[in-house]
């Protein structure tokens, strides 16, 4: 394990440097040693504050997967594929159509009343299905997905707002400077919560009778795991954007590594977390260089090639 | 109500919201002008709802179940990116992007080939979970349309205005040539789909069940693929996609009409279908006053309607 720990720490500092270094703006590292004020202020306007959000939304989408994969019990539960983010940037337009004037901490408000009510919603919805194949749940999921978002676009159509709204859906981190990121850091506490919480989600993925016969009261814990994911993925919708299958494939890639026990799984699905998303990012910094593709696409392209051999791999559904 | 009096009170129904489109403001002065614009538009509406509605029963019929269709296993989504694919590749200046017949016949062919190795993708084991399957078309069409996106950045600007058309369902600038270059093609698939209505009607109760009856099913989903593909082709280049337009139609059709021929459905289908395209566009212009566009309604009926599908088990 020593040497894991060791190998990932590297992987994650070679990242970081790498991610300081790319960009337009050409600066060396002796130029920071040198205290070279032009470097400096590259470094703390755009560069340390890019990467600080990608770790948080990294992070926190991924957090955000594994808790929302515990409460609805399956395994292709995410953020993205249960309605949450499509009810989040429904919030989000809505805030910014009705409450524009308001400050960014009631559009986040809304944001999250929004995902949370959505949330709630879909879980209610599926707890009154009866039949569940692994299958059903992100599939309906998906389409309600679907069904939220066609809304928000025909408020964008009258509002005159779709070409907003492209660029408020396609998540980029190209836009990320210090004083418009800082929400993003609400991963921080919500990561501390979920990890005491671990426990009781591991409990509530077994069952709702399962978990009552312990002792806990299930539809709070539910409750506690929707505005936890509500909260992360609210925070990354409004200052990055919609970042898909991220919340999936992460603790999907984890559990095929380290099994299923929670607690030991949050650390090291925040750490996948990160550096995928760094490394998608740092890769979408340099195919069109000096340009950059949106994260979003890179990372929906191997989500998405990832997510089908997940589908595939899984035998039970065959 | 017997079934061909509902088929021609739609098929009226058809003709009038056509008349509509065509007939509005019409005077003796404006009649030139009007209508080389508006047959087009007509042209191409009645066109794709015909290769929709067609293709996507069709669909249902070879892979026996009542849910799936091309457009949400993903097959439009794949044009569009074959469509942002050549761009890249020859560059947006080029015959192969600019001469429509050209660049119809070559990414047809190229979808042929595509949409067989899907279609072997998905259904080359036969014991395959319909979810399963649906799941994964789901996320294919995702990825093909983040693959769009992705290719869409790469190319030049100018070079993307020439396929920005294709990729949004739209009605409003239609290219004329186009339409009129797809008539003929979408009647012999249509004609040929009438002529082996009798074979569908046998696929429609199970491959075995058609095989010994002395179907060759093999050659025929192999012949419906290659026409299906045709129409999505068409379909997706007269109007760009329209996901969940195939499966109502479908579904509707099925509910109006009691029928299981398919002589019948197809007919049925396709005014079925006519009637919804025309009305719901009819409906964006003159009701909504262009404040919306057909495909945010279709996407939002369609998908509440395919949640009800999937909740209600009303298939397989």
């Amino acid at each position: 394990m020593k040497f894991t720990h060791f190998f990932a720490i590297a992987i994650l500092l070679a990242l970081t440097c790498a991610s300081l270094m790319v960009g337009v703006a050409d600066f060396s590292l002796s130029d920071i040693f040198h205290a070279d004020p032009h470097a400096l202020s590259i470094l703390t306007t755009s560069r340390l504050p890019r990467l600080l959000a990608i770790m948080l939304a990294g992070a926190g989408l991924s957090i955000a997967g594994l808790i929302m994969q515990q409460i609805v019990q399956n395994r292709f539960a995410a953020p993205s594929t249960t309605g949450t983010i499509d009810w989040a940037m429904f919030g989000y337009m809505v805030a910014l159509v009705a409450f524009a004037k308001m400050s960014s901490w009631v559009h986040l408000l809304i944001i999250f009343a929004f995902s949370v009510f959505g949330t709630i919603l879909f879980i209610h919805f599926l707890q009154r299905l009866k039949f569940k194949s692994t299958v059903m749940v992100p599939l309906i999921g998906i389409m309600y997905g679907n069904v939220v978002s066609s809304m928000t676009t025909f408020i964008a159509y009258k509002y005159d707002l779709v070409q907003s709204l492209n660029s408020w859906t396609v998540a980029n981190f190209a836009s990320v400077l210090r004083g418009n990121y800082e929400f993003l850091y609400i991963a921080l506490p919500v990561a501390v919560l979920a990890y005491f919480y671990a426990n009781k989600f591991s409990a509530a993925s077994v069952g709702e009778s399962f978990a009552k016969n312990i002792g806990l009261n299930y539809q709070r814990i539910i409750m506690i795991g929707v505005i936890l994911v509500a909260l992360l993925s609210s925070s990354v919708v409004m200052i990055v954007g919609m970042i898909p299958f991220l919340g999936l494939i992460v603790p999907n890639i984890v559990s095929l590594f380290i099994g299923d026990n929670m607690r030991r799984n949050l650390p090291w699905t925040a750490y996948v977390g990160v550096v995928l998303v760094l490394s998608c990012d740092i890769l979408g910094r340099l195919i069109i260089f000096p340009y950059e593709i949106p994260i979003s696409m890179i990372i929906s392209l191997l989500g998405g090639a990832v997510f089908i051999y997940l589908i595939l791999r899984d035998k039970s559904n065959a | 109500m017997r079934d061909p009096i509902k088929l021609f009170i739609i098929g009226a129904i058809a003709f009038i919201i056509c008349a509509l489109f065509l007939g509005k403001g019409l005077t003796i002065d404006n009649y030139q002008f009007f209508l080389s614009r508006r047959i087009p538009k007509v042209l191409a509406i009645i066109l794709s709802a015909m290769a929709i509605a067609s293709s996507s029963l069709i669909f249902q019929t070879v892979t026996n179940n009542r849910i799936l269709t091309p457009s949400i296993l993903g097959f439009d989504s794949l044009y569009v990116m074959i469509q942002v694919l050549l761009v890249a590749i020859f560059g947006g200046f080029s015959a192969v992007v600019i001469d429509s017949e050209m660049n119809f016949l070559l990414s047809t062919s190229i979808m042929t080939f595509c949409s067989m190795v899907l279609f072997h993708f998905y259904f080359k084991s036969r014991q395959r979970n319909i979810f399963t399957l649906l799941l994964i078309g789901v996320v294919l069409s995702s990825l093909f349309n983040s693959a769009t996106g992705f290719f869409t950045m790469v190319i030049d600007p100018d070079e993307f205005t020439y396929i920005q058309d294709s990729m949004f369902a739209s009605f409003n600038n239609i290219n004329a040539e186009l339409v009129y270059w797809c008539v003929v093609p979408l009647l012999l698939c249509f004609a040929y789909l009438i002529k082996l209505a009798n074979k569908l009607d046998v696929m429609w109760l199970g491959i075995d069940n058609a095989t010994s009856l002395g179907v060759d099913t093999q050659k025929l989903t192999m012949h419906i693929m290659f026409v299906i593909t045709l129409m999505v082709s068409i379909s997706t280049a007269l109007i760009g996609p329209v996901l969940f337009l195939g499966l109502i139609v479908v579904a509707l059709t099925r509910q109006l009409f009691r029928t299981y021929q398919h002589q019948f459905l197809l007919l049925a289908s396709a005014l079925v279908s006519i009637v919804m395209l025309a009305g719901g566009q009819w409906m964006v212009e003159n009701l909504f006053n262009f404040n919306t566009t057909i495909s945010v309604i279709i996407n939002f009926l369609g998908g509440g309607y395919f949640l009800f599908l999937l909740m209600k088990h009303k298939f397989d």
